[in-house]
């Protein structure tokens, strides 16, 4: 059970500043996902947090004591590698077991945890077999089962489902979700799939850059992402953004249609509006604000996705529930719901709608 | 599954390259073995037969109980065990602190225990000489420990280097998490996994020791301290060479590498790390 707070928090490797103030609060239990495109600074972030990454400057926080220059093994916490990193000499057992066999914990107390995370997990009949004649699925649970046996103040995972085929990617999600459930300790979950982010996560936090973009539910991003970048990192399809010009209650595209928006005090400042596929109305050709030519026509059971263009605004992908009539080649009517229209200024901050 | 079926004449072919060399590779070391239980007398005489028409193992018999061999013998194995420990030793130390920090001069001393690589020994056995002599240790087997020791320190580095590299360092990470000090670390998980690298690294260092001449001739003259290589001379006589002998000789010197390579060969076999990472 643990309690983190990262205080002005920098990273640099020489004179490469990968991570730049980073300020965050994490409470007692709370499952916290890191995500970001790859070279953002999440994994040195989370490394930070183990302790296997010096911290350049700011403070990093458990429980309200300073954790900087704790070693890692110092700083009771668990973590999950992307490579699973199992010892490949030992067997399943004795990876499980190895942070208790480091500690001198007593055997048949280790036996038991190690036997009662073994049957957790599924792992009960593998507990003689080395890493090597395991599955990827299997190693991934030998990782998680060695987090979980010495009941750590937190635990860490680095892209831990990267290495999964899909449908094992959902079922070990699951199974990080129910641990997350049963265990309920403080988790930080670094990944770069928003899937992840939106299933697992209590907060996530967005990095682009070095630079936390936006602390949110997964809810508050998808609904009120605090700029372009976040808005088009969250949500697949990823949201159509196109360029327009601000008016006093609304906004101009690029083909001359206004669009009004009058719960958006700023509209002027506008640069450009962004609209989730998901949320475009499809209407008769010839109504609504935008006139398209569908494209490309995606059927995915559930969902079809038309990619369509746009006379002087570009492609524009819409996500219609069920199975729609329209055609590649067909042309239809695009209606953008003022309520679910996202609008930017010149610099991509969002500008707030009035609720 | 797509298996190609091996072209049966390639497949004759390769067998055949390979025991072409096998027979090049090991027809000296056959050579040796025949000379050393002719008997004397059949030397000449049958010289080049494949098979002398009597055997006899009074060579054997007269190298180990009647000459100074044993010795030798007993001198070689002494520095050849004691480089190859001493070597290993400080070369994986040396690797692994190339292969896990980064340090200021790190470039330049990579670089300059290439260069001492590149000299022939020749050029420096005057100055090692006069270094020896000066510190009193000429005849002395530590002497030669000394001296292979930083011969060989370079290469067994970068050997082991390669090692330590080839093991993900996520591994000592995880350690690391689990509660292990860098120390603990390296001697529980990176050193068992590192084990057919010192293997290599002991079997190579003894093998170079075990057959080093050049030195062993300047360093040593007296006649207990030297080495076997140093001592197989002695068979040559001013008037005479007595191949038999020498050949006897030249076999037992054969067992301790075979079985130093049969010890260690178990470490060599590759594969040791798979499953420690990814799928």
């Amino acid at each position: 059970m643990a309690r983190m707070e990262l205080r002005g928090v920098v990273k640099r490797y020489g004179t490469v500043e990968v991570l730049r103030d980073i300020n965050l609060d994490i409470a007692d239990g709370e499952f916290i996902v890191l995500v970001g495109p790859s070279g953002c600074g999440k994994s040195t972030l989370l490394r930070m947090i183990a302790g296997l990454e010096p911290i350049t400057e700011g403070d990093f926080l458990i429980d309200g004591a300073r954790m900087n220059d704790m070693r890692p093994r110092d700083r009771d916490i668990a973590m999950v590698f992307q490579s699973y990193a199992l010892y490949p000499h030992m067997d399943v057992a004795r990876n499980m077991g190895f942070s208790m066999e480091i500690r001198r914990d007593p055997v048949e107390e280790k036996q038991s945890r190690v036997a009662q995370a073994a049957e957790t997990l599924g792992l009960s009949a593998l507990t003689d077999r080395l890493p090597k004649a395991l599955s990827g699925g299997q190693r991934q649970r030998v990782a998680m089962g060695r987090a979980i046996i010495r009941d750590p103040k937190a635990f860490l995972f680095d892209e831990p489902l990267s290495n999964l085929d899909a449908a094992l990617r959902v079922e070990m999600r699951l199974e990080i979700a129910r641990m997350h459930h049963r265990l309920s300790a403080t988790m930080i979950y670094v990944t770069h799939d928003q899937v992840e982010a939106l299933t697992l996560a209590d907060r996530i936090v967005v990095l682009n850059d070095g630079d936390i973009q936006q602390i949110g539910s997964p809810m508050d991003l998808y609904e009120r992402p605090a700029n372009r970048f976040v808005a088009q990192f969250i949500g697949s399809p990823t949201m159509n953004v196109v360029p327009v010009e601000g008016r006093d209650n609304g906004v101009q595209l690029r083909n001359g249609a206004v669009v009004s928006l009058p719960n958006v005090p700023d509209a002027k400042e506008a640069a450009s509006l962004g609209v989730r596929p998901e949320h475009l109305e499809l209407v008769a050709d010839g109504q609504g604000d935008l006139v398209a030519s569908a494209d490309v026509v995606e059927r995915l059971g559930s969902d079809t996705n038309i990619y369509a263009q746009v006379e002087g605004v570009g492609e524009i992908v819409v996500r219609n529930h069920g199975n729609t009539l329209v055609r590649s080649g067909e042309r239809f009517g695009l209606r953008i719901p003022p309520e679910q229209a996202h609008v930017f200024s010149s610099d991509g901050t969002a500008i707030l709608r009035r609720s | 599954m797509s298996v190609t079926r091996s072209n049966p004449i390639l497949t004759v072919g390769k067998y055949l390259a390979l025991s072409g060399y096998l027979v090049f590779a090991l027809f000296p070391l056959y050579w040796l073995v025949k000379i050393a239980i002719t008997p004397d007398r059949l030397i000449f005489t049958e010289g080049t037969d494949l098979w002398p028409s009597s055997t006899t193992l009074d060579n054997f018999r007269t190298v180990i109980f009647q000459t100074d061999f044993m010795a030798f013998f007993g001198n070689s194995l002494y520095v050849s065990l004691g480089t190859a420990a001493v070597t290993t030793l400080i070369a994986a130390g040396a690797g692994y602190a190339f292969s896990r920090f980064d340090f200021g001069g790190k470039k330049v001393i990579v670089a300059i225990m290439l260069i001492t690589q590149m000299f022939p020994l020749l050029m420096i056995i005057a100055p090692i000489y006069k270094i020896v002599s000066s510190l009193g240790m000429l005849n002395s087997l530590t002497s030669l420990i000394v001296v292979y020791t930083a011969f060989n320190i370079p290469f067994a580095t970068f050997l082991m280097q390669s090692f330590f590299d080839a093991i993900p360092k996520d591994l000592e990470e995880a350690a690391m998490m689990d509660g292990c000090t860098r120390f603990q670390a390296l001697r529980k998980v990176i050193v068992p996994l590192t084990l057919p690298g010192l293997g290599a690294t002991l079997g190579f260092v003894f093998t170079a020791a075990w057959s080093e001449l050049l030195f062993a001739l300047m360093l040593i003259s007296d006649n207990a301290s030297m080495t076997f290589p140093v001592g197989l001379l002695t068979f040559v006589s001013r008037f005479s060479v007595d191949w038999g002998q020498m050949m006897a000789a030249g076999s037992l010197a054969l067992i301790p590498s075979c079985l130093f390579f049969i010890f260690i060969q178990r470490y060599l076999v590759q594969g040791l790390t798979s499953g420690a990472v990814k799928g």
